[in-house]
């Protein structure tokens, strides 16, 4: 058996696409230090350290994708890419319907996402359900190293620009820099499974589009992603034991949506709660009970998102983000309808 | 009209006693996540701070901490805002990162660059509503190089908008040199841009002070930006807890896990044996500089300022006590508030 932590699965990945093809390249803010290895083995032309200038580096990443390169292109927190958004939004997205399908931009953006350290409203936000908005964007947000690697790979392989989000409770090196900075005396509800697990001998592409059925339950459907999957699965414990069986959905990927997984799950229980770390209106907690609507199933439902700003101050930054109690809470009301 | 020394140096003394604190309580773990310390950059902010009245706005990035000390706000409001309490300054929702005083027309950013947009449109609104009033914009130089802040440059250049642009250079952005990712010179590129353009050293308050009064001058008279550029070090780096400061006082442990994969992946194929040498070296190259920048001690502006103070060391003693007490007593607010948390 091998395991890896989140993070190291992510460049043991790269590691294998930037050595089997040499039109992968690496270009963001800090990535001498943030990827020292892939920057150690494969030199400035391939790992490129960018200035401040996210417009700039994540429009290039578009046209030289266009013109042959596979960039994997940093934005180092989610959050910054509103600077430099129309690089995605009118570009990338747009490009293959504007050419008749004939142009097409193979590009991997990089993001950190997410809170649950103090770090505040501006640094800790997910922004997936506002991203995967925009028809020809893809959006993966991996919960585990083995997904990780393997969405990773598919993200290069992608013909199209895919957004790779990371979340910092499951990266090590993010909680090291940003949160724990050297202190040793301060706690975050980093799950385990999350952050170091087991993966595959050799790295094989996991396609993009397919959610994971990560626990059978009859009474609800829970359907969550990243960090919060991992809640849902403790919260599931918690409510067996009062008797409640509820199937957890592990979505992997934001857009394309596994349509298909969930409808067959909701359909059995007939409750769908969706716990979504990114904002609750007009977002995926949204989208998730239209199509289960639009597919006619009458399903009773619920969501546990992050409903405003997300406070700086720890204690209410817990409160504002999915916990277990809000889970567990929102699953026994729902079974009760 | 010549600066007052004494006022400026209880300024610098009372930002530095101040983050002192700040760092106290960071590491004993009553402040989360990033602190970026204005550390270094006291002589900068003091001497362009001096020539600020009511009315004039502050655009201010993420090292905060001086501007807001140094303009007069509560101290024990700042540190229970450090502390997430509700009694803080924005009531613990905004943080050391985004602090905000709307009395004092003072607004942060963590997004690099935003205070230059910031900037111009609290200048826009001076010119309706508070004329001879003008805005400030904080940033480093790493900031020179986002899109929104040469955006500005221009449209307060264009509108003769009444600005103020500081830029703090410790020539680093994080971990990235930023000689390495910035083409041309700032000032050239500064007065391309139309603003009128100076260079000081930001360490001597005494060179920012004067700079800064021809540069709110103008501003006040209706002449346009300026440009202030003005050098500093950080010598705590980019913030607490700096991964590479730890690197560099106390390799074997902060490097132990990092060094064997560095050698297994430089030595194993990859690109060409000179550009992985090339590689390893500008690895080198950034822990060299980080090792420079705590040793820049010679260069702190406090002590520069303290040692040209014409007062008996008595007086100073006793403006210092001062501000130790100012600053002691507000610690203690902060962690009564602390305590009375529920
Ligand atoms: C748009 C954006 N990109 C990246 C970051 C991450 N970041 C925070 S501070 C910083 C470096 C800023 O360098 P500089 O402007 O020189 O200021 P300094 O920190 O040196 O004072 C970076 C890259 C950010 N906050 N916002």
């Amino acid at each position: 058996m091998k395991t890896m932590t989140f993070a190291g699965a992510i460049e043991d990945a790269l590691m294998k696409a930037m050595s089997d093809d040499p039109r992968v390249v690496i270009f963001g803010e800090d990535v001498q230090a943030l990827r020292m290895n892939l920057y150690a083995k494969f030199g400035e032309m391939r790992v490129r350290p960018t200035p401040i200038s996210e417009s700039a580096f994540l429009g290039a990443a578009v046209t030289a994708a266009m013109a042959g390169l596979r960039p994997v292109v940093e934005i180092m927190m989610i959050d910054f890419v509103a600077v430099a958004i129309d690089a995605l939004v009118n570009q990338a997205a747009k490009l293959e319907v504007f050419s008749g399908g004939r142009w097409k931009a193979p590009m991997v953006v990089r993001a950190s996402c997410g809170g649950g350290y103090g770090d505040g409203g501006q640094h800790e936000q997910t922004l997936w359900g506002w991203l995967a908005q925009v028809p020809g964007m893809k959006v993966v947000v991996p919960s585990n190293p083995a997904d990780a690697g393997g969405l990773m790979l598919s993200a290069i392989e992608d013909e199209g620009p895919v957004l790779f989000m990371e979340h910092k409770l499951l990266a090590d090196y993010w909680i090291d820099a940003l949160a724990n900075a050297g202190r040793i005396n301060l706690e975050y509800d980093i799950p385990e499974a999350g952050a170091r697990g087991e993966v595959p001998k050799t790295w094989e592409p996991i396609p993009i589009g397919e959610a994971k059925m990560l626990r059978d339950g009859d009474d609800l459907t829970m359907v969550s992603l990243g960090v919060s999957v991992h809640r849902c699965l403790q919260a599931a414990e918690e409510l067996a034991k009062s008797g409640v069986h509820a199937g957890v959905i592990d979505l992997r990927t934001v857009t394309p949506l596994d349509t298909d997984a969930i409808c067959r799950a909701v359909e059995k229980t007939d409750r769908l709660l969706v716990v979504d770390e990114d904002y609750k209106h007009f977002s995926l907690s949204g989208e998730l009970a239209a199509i289960v609507l639009e597919a006619g199933l009458g399903a009773k439902f619920a969501r546990v998102c992050v409903e405003d700003t997300i406070p700086f101050d720890r204690r209410r930054e817990a409160q504002a983000l999915p916990n277990v109690p809000r889970i567990v809470e929102a699953a026994t009301k729902l079974v009760s309808r | 009209m010549q600066p007052n020394a004494e006022g400026l140096y209880r300024q610098m003394y009372k930002s530095r006693r101040f983050e002192e604190a700040v760092t106290q309580l960071w590491n004993d773990g009553h402040i989360s996540a990033e602190m970026h310390l204005s550390k270094g950059e006291e002589a900068i902010v003091a001497g362009v701070l001096d020539h600020v009245m009511d009315g004039d706005a502050l655009a201010l990035d993420h090292r905060a901490s001086a501007p807001m000390v140094m303009r007069g706000i509560d101290l024990a409001l700042l540190l229970k805002e450090f502390m997430g309490l509700e009694g803080g300054l924005c009531r613990g929702m905004g943080g050391h990162i985004h602090l905000f005083s709307p009395e004092h027309l003072a607004a942060s950013s963590g997004i690099v660059g935003a205070t230059g947009p910031a900037a111009c449109g609290f200048a826009i609104a001076a010119q309706h509503l508070r004329p001879d009033k003008v805005a400030v914009a904080f940033f480093g130089e790493g900031a020179m190089n986002q899109g929104m802040l040469m955006e500005s440059i221009n449209l307060a250049a264009a509108w003769s908008l009444p600005v103020i642009f500081v830029c703090k250079d410790n020539g680093t952005a994080v971990t990235t040199s930023s000689a390495d990712v910035t083409a041309g010179d700032l000032l050239t590129r500064a007065r391309g841009l139309g603003a009128h353009a100076v260079s000081v050293d930001g360490t001597d308050v005494d060179e920012v002070w004067s700079a800064a009064r021809d540069a709110f001058v103008r501003a006040r008279e209706g002449k346009g930006p300026m440009f202030l550029h003005a050098t500093c070090v950080h010598p705590e780096g980019h913030f607490l807890g700096d991964p590479l400061l730890r690197m560099v006082r106390n390799p074997v442990r902060e490097l132990r896990s990092k060094v064997g994969p560095l050698i297994k992946a430089a030595t194993t194929g990859g690109s060409s044996l000179s550009e992985r040498a090339v590689s390893l070296g500008s690895i080198a190259g950034m822990l060299g500089r980080a090792r420079e920048t705590q040793k820049h001690t010679r260069d702190d502006p406090i002590e520069r300022q303290r040692q040209r103070l014409e007062i008996s060391d008595a007086q100073r003693d006793e403006l210092e006590r001062a501000v130790d007490d100012e600053v002691q007593t507000a610690v203690a607010a902060a962690l009564r508030g602390l305590e009375a948390q529920p």
